[in-house]
Protein backbone atom coordinates (compact mmCIF):
# COMPACT_ATOMS: atom_id res chain seq x y z
CA UNK A 1 0.00 0.00 0.00
CA UNK A 2 2.68 2.46 0.98
CA UNK A 3 4.31 3.89 -2.08
CA UNK A 4 7.57 4.18 -0.11
CA UNK A 5 8.13 0.44 -0.45
CA UNK A 6 8.28 0.81 -4.21
CA UNK A 7 11.71 2.36 -3.97
CA UNK A 8 14.43 -0.16 -3.23
CA UNK A 9 17.35 0.64 -0.93
CA UNK A 10 20.46 1.77 -2.80
CA UNK A 11 22.42 -1.23 -1.58
CA UNK A 12 20.36 -3.70 -3.62
CA UNK A 13 22.55 -5.89 -5.83
CA UNK A 14 22.40 -4.70 -9.45
CA UNK A 15 20.95 -7.16 -12.00
CA UNK A 16 21.50 -6.97 -15.76
CA UNK A 17 20.82 -10.10 -17.83
CA UNK A 18 20.20 -11.07 -21.47
CA UNK A 19 16.83 -12.46 -20.36
CA UNK A 20 15.99 -8.95 -19.19
CA UNK A 21 17.15 -7.46 -22.49
CA UNK A 22 14.90 -9.83 -24.46
CA UNK A 23 11.99 -9.24 -22.08
CA UNK A 24 12.35 -5.48 -22.55
CA UNK A 25 12.54 -5.84 -26.33
CA UNK A 26 9.39 -7.99 -26.25
CA UNK A 27 7.56 -5.45 -24.09
CA UNK A 28 8.43 -2.75 -26.64
CA UNK A 29 7.08 -4.70 -29.63
CA UNK A 30 3.51 -3.36 -29.26
CA UNK A 31 4.88 0.13 -29.84
CA UNK A 32 6.94 -0.62 -32.95
CA UNK A 33 4.19 -0.10 -35.60
CA UNK A 34 3.26 3.35 -34.28
CA UNK A 35 6.91 4.23 -33.86
CA UNK A 36 7.76 3.20 -37.42
CA UNK A 37 5.01 5.45 -38.78
CA UNK A 38 6.32 8.34 -36.66
CA UNK A 39 9.87 7.78 -37.96
CA UNK A 40 8.57 7.56 -41.53
CA UNK A 41 6.78 10.89 -41.01
CA UNK A 42 10.02 12.40 -39.71
CA UNK A 43 11.97 11.07 -42.71
CA UNK A 44 9.40 12.54 -45.09
CA UNK A 45 9.49 15.93 -43.35
CA UNK A 46 13.30 15.93 -43.38
CA UNK A 47 13.47 15.25 -47.12
CA UNK A 48 10.84 17.93 -47.84
CA UNK A 49 12.96 20.44 -45.89
CA UNK A 50 16.11 19.65 -47.88
CA UNK A 51 18.18 17.55 -45.46
CA UNK A 52 20.33 14.88 -47.08
CA UNK A 53 19.47 11.24 -46.36
CA UNK A 54 22.66 10.96 -44.31
CA UNK A 55 21.71 13.98 -42.19
CA UNK A 56 18.18 12.65 -41.56
CA UNK A 57 19.41 9.18 -40.55
CA UNK A 58 22.24 10.66 -38.49
CA UNK A 59 19.78 12.85 -36.61
CA UNK A 60 17.53 9.87 -35.86
CA UNK A 61 20.56 7.87 -34.72
CA UNK A 62 22.28 10.37 -32.43
CA UNK A 63 19.41 12.63 -31.28
CA UNK A 64 16.75 9.88 -31.15
CA UNK A 65 13.94 12.00 -29.73
CA UNK A 66 11.01 12.23 -32.13
CA UNK A 67 9.21 15.41 -31.13
CA UNK A 68 12.42 17.44 -30.87
CA UNK A 69 13.50 16.13 -34.30
CA UNK A 70 10.24 17.30 -35.87
CA UNK A 71 10.62 20.69 -34.17
CA UNK A 72 14.19 20.90 -35.51
CA UNK A 73 12.92 20.24 -39.05
CA UNK A 74 10.52 23.16 -38.62
CA UNK A 75 13.48 25.36 -37.67
CA UNK A 76 15.86 23.89 -40.28
CA UNK A 77 17.72 26.30 -42.53
CA UNK A 78 20.07 25.97 -45.52
CA UNK A 79 22.90 27.89 -43.80
CA UNK A 80 23.87 27.85 -40.14
CA UNK A 81 25.43 30.46 -37.87
CA UNK A 82 26.73 29.62 -34.40
CA UNK A 83 23.83 31.57 -32.95
CA UNK A 84 21.30 29.49 -34.90
CA UNK A 85 23.00 26.27 -33.79
CA UNK A 86 22.96 27.38 -30.14
CA UNK A 87 19.30 28.35 -30.50
CA UNK A 88 18.47 24.92 -31.92
CA UNK A 89 20.30 23.23 -29.04
CA UNK A 90 18.29 25.26 -26.52
CA UNK A 91 14.96 24.47 -28.20
CA UNK A 92 15.95 20.79 -28.29
CA UNK A 93 16.82 20.82 -24.59
CA UNK A 94 13.49 22.52 -23.80
CA UNK A 95 11.46 19.93 -25.71
CA UNK A 96 13.42 17.07 -24.12
CA UNK A 97 13.56 18.50 -20.59
CA UNK A 98 10.99 15.91 -19.50
CA UNK A 99 13.80 13.34 -19.75
CA UNK A 100 15.51 15.04 -16.80
CA UNK A 101 12.52 14.21 -14.58
CA UNK A 102 12.05 10.76 -16.10
CA UNK A 103 15.70 9.99 -15.37
CA UNK A 104 15.38 11.33 -11.83
CA UNK A 105 12.41 9.04 -11.18
CA UNK A 106 14.50 6.00 -12.20
CA UNK A 107 17.63 7.03 -10.28
CA UNK A 108 17.00 4.80 -7.22
CA UNK A 109 16.90 1.82 -9.61
CA UNK A 110 19.99 2.89 -11.57
CA UNK A 111 22.14 4.01 -8.63
CA UNK A 112 23.78 0.63 -7.83
CA UNK A 113 25.03 0.12 -11.42
CA UNK A 114 28.49 1.23 -12.58
CA UNK A 115 28.55 4.78 -13.89
CA UNK A 116 29.81 3.70 -17.32
CA UNK A 117 26.90 1.26 -17.74
CA UNK A 118 24.40 4.01 -16.91
CA UNK A 119 26.16 6.51 -19.20
CA UNK A 120 25.93 4.02 -22.10
CA UNK A 121 22.35 2.78 -21.76
CA UNK A 122 20.98 6.27 -21.05
CA UNK A 123 21.86 7.12 -24.66
CA UNK A 124 18.89 4.87 -25.57
CA UNK A 125 16.64 6.41 -22.91
CA UNK A 126 13.31 7.66 -24.30
CA UNK A 127 9.60 7.98 -23.44
CA UNK A 128 8.73 4.45 -24.45
CA UNK A 129 11.40 2.59 -22.49
CA UNK A 130 10.90 4.93 -19.54
CA UNK A 131 7.25 3.85 -19.47
CA UNK A 132 8.12 0.18 -19.90
CA UNK A 133 10.87 0.39 -17.26
CA UNK A 134 8.70 2.31 -14.80
CA UNK A 135 5.87 -0.20 -15.12
CA UNK A 136 8.27 -3.13 -14.76
CA UNK A 137 9.93 -1.56 -11.71
CA UNK A 138 6.57 -0.67 -10.12
CA UNK A 139 5.59 -4.34 -10.46
CA UNK A 140 8.73 -5.32 -8.55
CA UNK A 141 11.13 -6.02 -11.45
CA UNK A 142 14.78 -5.04 -10.97
CA UNK A 143 16.61 -6.31 -14.09
CA UNK A 144 18.10 -3.28 -15.88
CA UNK A 145 18.14 -5.36 -19.09
CA UNK A 146 14.45 -4.58 -19.53
CA UNK A 147 15.17 -0.86 -19.84
CA UNK A 148 18.18 -1.51 -22.10
CA UNK A 149 16.43 -4.02 -24.39
CA UNK A 150 13.35 -1.85 -24.84
CA UNK A 151 15.46 1.23 -25.55
CA UNK A 152 17.68 -0.57 -28.04
CA UNK A 153 14.95 -2.20 -30.14
CA UNK A 154 13.10 1.11 -30.35
CA UNK A 155 16.30 2.90 -31.40
CA UNK A 156 17.03 0.38 -34.20
CA UNK A 157 13.49 0.66 -35.59
CA UNK A 158 13.51 4.44 -35.27
CA UNK A 159 16.75 4.77 -37.24
CA UNK A 160 15.85 2.20 -39.94
CA UNK A 161 12.32 3.53 -40.51
CA UNK A 162 13.70 7.02 -41.16
CA UNK A 163 15.10 5.74 -44.51
CA UNK A 164 11.85 4.67 -46.26
CA UNK A 165 10.19 7.82 -44.91
CA UNK A 166 12.89 9.93 -46.52
CA UNK A 167 12.79 8.04 -49.83
CA UNK A 168 9.00 7.71 -50.16
CA UNK A 169 8.27 11.18 -48.80
CA UNK A 170 4.91 12.43 -49.93
CA UNK A 171 3.62 8.91 -50.69
CA UNK A 172 3.17 8.40 -46.95
CA UNK A 173 -0.49 8.56 -45.97
CA UNK A 174 -1.72 10.87 -43.24
CA UNK A 175 -0.95 9.01 -40.00
CA UNK A 176 -3.80 10.82 -38.24
CA UNK A 177 -6.41 8.79 -40.10
CA UNK A 178 -5.36 5.55 -38.42
CA UNK A 179 -4.92 7.08 -34.99
CA UNK A 180 -1.15 6.55 -35.15
CA UNK A 181 -0.57 9.99 -33.64
CA UNK A 182 -2.30 8.70 -30.50
CA UNK A 183 -0.04 5.67 -29.91
CA UNK A 184 2.21 7.38 -27.37
CA UNK A 185 -0.61 9.32 -25.62
CA UNK A 186 -2.57 6.05 -25.26
CA UNK A 187 0.49 4.24 -23.97
CA UNK A 188 1.12 7.04 -21.46
CA UNK A 189 -2.52 7.05 -20.32
CA UNK A 190 -2.73 3.29 -19.78
CA UNK A 191 0.30 3.54 -17.46
CA UNK A 192 -2.00 5.11 -14.87
CA UNK A 193 -3.52 1.68 -14.22
CA UNK A 194 -0.37 -0.24 -13.16
CA UNK A 195 0.91 2.85 -11.29
CA UNK A 196 -2.35 3.19 -9.31
CA UNK A 197 -1.77 2.93 -5.54
CA UNK A 198 -5.13 4.13 -4.25
CA UNK A 199 -6.85 7.49 -4.12
CA UNK A 200 -4.55 9.09 -1.57
CA UNK A 201 -1.50 8.42 -3.72
CA UNK A 202 -3.31 9.95 -6.69
CA UNK A 203 -3.65 13.42 -5.11
CA UNK A 204 -0.24 14.56 -6.44
CA UNK A 205 -1.26 13.38 -9.93
CA UNK A 206 -4.39 15.54 -9.82
CA UNK A 207 -2.28 18.56 -8.87
CA UNK A 208 0.14 17.65 -11.68
CA UNK A 209 -2.74 17.52 -14.15
CA UNK A 210 -4.22 20.85 -13.08
CA UNK A 211 -0.88 22.65 -13.15
CA UNK A 212 -0.04 21.10 -16.54
CA UNK A 213 -3.37 22.19 -18.03
CA UNK A 214 -2.92 25.72 -16.70
CA UNK A 215 0.65 25.89 -18.01
CA UNK A 216 -0.43 24.63 -21.44
CA UNK A 217 -2.95 27.47 -21.59
CA UNK A 218 -0.39 30.10 -20.65
CA UNK A 219 2.89 28.96 -22.22
CA UNK A 220 3.58 27.55 -25.69
CA UNK A 221 5.67 24.43 -26.15
CA UNK A 222 6.13 21.56 -23.75
CA UNK A 223 6.83 23.34 -20.46
CA UNK A 224 3.57 21.90 -19.11
CA UNK A 225 5.17 18.48 -18.59
CA UNK A 226 7.86 20.00 -16.37
CA UNK A 227 5.70 22.33 -14.27
CA UNK A 228 2.97 19.70 -13.86
CA UNK A 229 5.29 16.83 -12.97
CA UNK A 230 7.37 18.94 -10.55
CA UNK A 231 4.22 20.21 -8.80
CA UNK A 232 3.00 16.63 -8.42
CA UNK A 233 6.34 15.50 -7.00
CA UNK A 234 6.42 18.44 -4.55
CA UNK A 235 2.90 17.69 -3.32
CA UNK A 236 3.89 14.04 -2.95
CA UNK A 237 7.05 14.99 -1.04
CA UNK A 238 5.43 17.35 1.46
CA UNK A 239 2.11 15.69 2.13
CA UNK A 240 1.86 14.09 5.54
CA UNK A 241 1.41 10.37 4.83
CA UNK A 242 0.41 9.55 8.43
CA UNK A 243 -2.80 11.58 8.26
CA UNK B 1 40.75 34.89 -32.67
CA UNK B 2 37.35 34.28 -34.23
CA UNK B 3 35.66 31.01 -35.02
CA UNK B 4 34.78 30.74 -38.73
CA UNK B 5 31.10 30.46 -39.57
CA UNK B 6 30.06 26.80 -39.84
CA UNK B 7 28.92 27.04 -43.46
CA UNK B 8 30.06 23.77 -45.01
CA UNK B 9 29.38 21.52 -42.06
CA UNK B 10 26.69 23.64 -40.39
CA UNK B 11 24.01 20.95 -40.69
CA UNK B 12 26.27 18.37 -39.05
CA UNK B 13 27.16 20.84 -36.28
CA UNK B 14 23.45 21.49 -35.72
CA UNK B 15 22.75 17.76 -35.43
CA UNK B 16 25.70 17.33 -33.08
CA UNK B 17 24.44 20.20 -30.91
CA UNK B 18 21.00 18.59 -30.75
CA UNK B 19 22.56 15.25 -29.83
CA UNK B 20 24.60 16.78 -27.00
CA UNK B 21 21.60 18.73 -25.66
CA UNK B 22 19.43 15.60 -25.69
CA UNK B 23 22.06 13.37 -24.10
CA UNK B 24 22.54 15.93 -21.30
CA UNK B 25 18.76 15.80 -20.69
CA UNK B 26 18.95 12.00 -20.59
CA UNK B 27 21.70 11.80 -17.97
CA UNK B 28 21.25 14.95 -15.89
CA UNK B 29 18.22 13.76 -13.88
CA UNK B 30 20.04 10.58 -12.90
CA UNK B 31 23.28 12.45 -12.14
CA UNK B 32 21.56 15.17 -10.07
CA UNK B 33 19.60 12.69 -7.97
CA UNK B 34 22.91 11.03 -7.15
CA UNK B 35 23.85 14.15 -5.18
CA UNK B 36 20.53 14.47 -3.38
CA UNK B 37 20.22 12.30 -0.27
CA UNK B 38 17.16 10.04 -0.31
CA UNK B 39 15.37 11.56 2.68
CA UNK B 40 11.75 10.46 3.31
CA UNK B 41 10.56 13.66 1.61
CA UNK B 42 12.66 12.98 -1.48
CA UNK B 43 11.49 9.35 -1.56
CA UNK B 44 7.86 10.43 -1.45
CA UNK B 45 8.48 13.01 -4.14
CA UNK B 46 10.16 10.41 -6.37
CA UNK B 47 7.33 7.95 -5.70
CA UNK B 48 4.80 10.54 -6.89
CA UNK B 49 6.92 11.54 -9.91
CA UNK B 50 6.14 8.82 -12.53
CA UNK B 51 2.36 9.20 -12.22
CA UNK B 52 2.73 12.99 -12.19
CA UNK B 53 4.79 12.89 -15.40
CA UNK B 54 2.19 10.65 -17.04
CA UNK B 55 -0.78 12.85 -16.06
CA UNK B 56 1.04 16.10 -16.84
CA UNK B 57 1.95 14.75 -20.30
CA UNK B 58 -1.43 13.31 -21.23
CA UNK B 59 -4.01 15.83 -19.96
CA UNK B 60 -2.86 18.84 -22.03
CA UNK B 61 -2.42 16.53 -25.06
CA UNK B 62 -6.05 15.42 -24.74
CA UNK B 63 -7.09 19.04 -24.62
CA UNK B 64 -5.09 19.76 -27.78
CA UNK B 65 -6.10 16.62 -29.68
CA UNK B 66 -9.85 16.87 -29.03
CA UNK B 67 -12.87 14.73 -28.15
CA UNK B 68 -11.94 11.70 -30.27
CA UNK B 69 -8.60 11.49 -28.44
CA UNK B 70 -10.27 11.82 -25.04
CA UNK B 71 -12.69 8.97 -25.84
CA UNK B 72 -9.82 6.81 -27.12
CA UNK B 73 -7.75 7.33 -23.97
CA UNK B 74 -10.71 6.61 -21.69
CA UNK B 75 -11.49 3.43 -23.62
CA UNK B 76 -7.83 2.35 -23.44
CA UNK B 77 -7.70 2.95 -19.67
CA UNK B 78 -10.95 1.01 -19.25
CA UNK B 79 -9.51 -1.89 -21.24
CA UNK B 80 -6.36 -1.77 -19.09
CA UNK B 81 -8.43 -1.95 -15.88
CA UNK B 82 -10.31 -5.03 -17.14
CA UNK B 83 -7.35 -6.79 -18.79
CA UNK B 84 -3.79 -5.81 -17.99
CA UNK B 85 -2.67 -5.90 -21.60
CA UNK B 86 -0.94 -2.92 -23.24
CA UNK B 87 -1.49 -4.42 -26.69
CA UNK B 88 -5.24 -4.79 -26.17
CA UNK B 89 -5.51 -1.30 -24.66
CA UNK B 90 -3.62 0.13 -27.62
CA UNK B 91 -5.88 -1.63 -30.13
CA UNK B 92 -9.03 -0.54 -28.27
CA UNK B 93 -7.81 3.07 -28.12
CA UNK B 94 -6.80 3.22 -31.78
CA UNK B 95 -10.04 1.53 -32.82
CA UNK B 96 -12.09 4.10 -30.91
CA UNK B 97 -10.16 7.06 -32.31
CA UNK B 98 -10.44 5.75 -35.89
CA UNK B 99 -14.22 5.33 -35.56
CA UNK B 100 -14.64 8.70 -33.80
CA UNK B 101 -12.59 10.51 -36.46
CA UNK B 102 -14.42 8.72 -39.28
CA UNK B 103 -17.65 10.05 -37.75
CA UNK B 104 -16.12 13.50 -37.86
CA UNK B 105 -15.85 14.13 -34.08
Amino acid sequence: MSSLQELPPRTLRPVLTWNGVFLGARKALVLIPGLVVFAVAFGAAASAKGLSLLEAVLMSAVVYAGVSQLVAIELWRPEWSWGAIAGLAIVTATVNARMVLQGASLQPWLAPYPRLVNALHLFFFTDANWLIGTRYHADGGRDLGVLVGAGFIIWINWVLATVPGYLLGSLVADPRRYGIDLVMPIFFATMIVPLWRGRRAAVPWIVAGIVALATAKLVEGYAFIITGALSGALVGAFRDDRA
Amino acid sequence: MTVPDPILWGALAAIAAMAVATYLCRISGVVMMGFIPLTPHVRRGLAALPGSIVVATVLPLIERLGLAAALALLAAIGSMVLRRSELLALMVGMGVVSVARALGW
